[in-house]
């Protein structure tokens, strides 16, 4: 049985625990890195991260990219959108198709 | 083509023309696969971004949501009333096999049935901004889940499209125009060897009839 963790600061993420995820407010992106493996080697199938902290950590997350599981989903945190999600969407299809064919403006 | 050894041989001919043969084969089935996968690609990318837009836009109005909840009451009383959560998301991963790409099926399943158990507090010391702020946010949890299993379905077939792809140019203008090379090379030589030799045999039987017979003294 496998659950959904979400990272990020905490103003962003709190109120997640009330749905029953897990949560884990960090902010430092070496301690980050640590829980992001943790949990990806642990029993979590869904990573959610906020996108200010992925940018942080692409490196690690790009790791897990080609892997089943986890899936690590990035959302928006509290301090606004940064686009990144949008952009990882548009990146797979670059990969895909050679270019952006779909969203591309 | 000309830089590695080939020995011209009746042997060699066979091997590469088989080489051939099983090269156009793997071509036109990895082909195949890469333009199925592709289709099955864009509908789900289109899905994708659809939902992530949906998403983005709903824990935007969330977050909103939670800052005005959290500016009607103090920190302390806020932390405590969401300390214990009553309600646990459990996940089921299942596997669906997409052109020979896994990729997961989720299934979420809580604890309790009971929709209202994502309040984990008495409503008696909270604000009722509170309460709306959780609910928008359980509200969305639902796309959020079908988010991450399209989002990671494209990721994952994303970068086997770009595998096939590959594989695909490989032999199409590596493999296929070699072993054509190769075989051309081959029978060409071959053919040459079979001229030269029957060359070698006319001249042996001219000089032998001229041994037998003097024709150039004759002539003269």
């Amino acid at each position: 049985m496998y659950k959904v963790a979400v990272m990020g600061d905490y103003d962003s993420i709190y109120g997640f625990a009330t749905l029953g995820l897990d949560t884990f407010p960090v902010n430092d992106p070496s301690e980050a890195a640590r829980i992001l493996h943790q949990l990806a080697d642990g029993k979590y199938g869904i990573i959610y991260i906020t996108e200010a902290l992925a940018a942080q950590l692409k490196h690690e997350i790009s790791k897990y990219q080609e892997q089943i599981s986890p899936a690590i989903i990035q959302i928006p945190g509290v301090s606004g959108n940064t686009g990144a999600g949008v952009t990882g969407v548009k990146k797979s299809v670059e990969t895909a198709v050679g270019s952006d064919i779909l969203f591309g403006e | 083509m000309a830089s590695k050894q080939i020995t011209p041989t009746r042997m060699e001919l066979t091997k590469t023309k088989k080489k051939l043969v099983t090269a156009r084969r793997g071509h036109k089935l990895l082909k195949d696969k890469r333009d199925e996968l592709m289709r099955q690609f864009l509908e789900l990318v289109k899905e994708n971004m659809e939902l992530r837009k949906k998403v983005e836009a709903g824990i935007l109005s969330a977050n909103k949501n939670f800052v005005i909840a959290k500016a009607g009451m103090d920190e302390a009383t806020l932390n405590t009333a969401l300390m214990a959560p009553k309600q646990e998301v459990n996940l089921e991963v299942g596997h669906k096999n997409v052109m020979s790409v896994d990729i997961p099926v989720f299934h979420a399943t809580t604890r309790t049935a009971d929709a209202n158990d994502i309040y984990s507090y008495g409503f008696a010391f909270t604000s009722s901004d509170l309460d709306g702020a959780v609910k928008s946010l359980a509200d969305i949890l639902p796309d959020m889940l079908k988010l991450a299993e399209v989002e990671k379905a494209c990721q994952l077939m994303a970068a086997e499209i770009e595998k096939t792809r590959r594989r695909v140019n490989a032999l199409e203008h590596v493999t296929i125009p070699d072993a054509q090379e190769t075989i051309k090379y081959i029978t060409m030589k071959l053919d040459e060897n079979e001229r030269s030799s029957q060359i070698r045999l006319m001249k042996v039987k001219d000089m032998m009839l001229e041994e037998a017979h003097h024709y150039s003294e004759r002539e003269a």
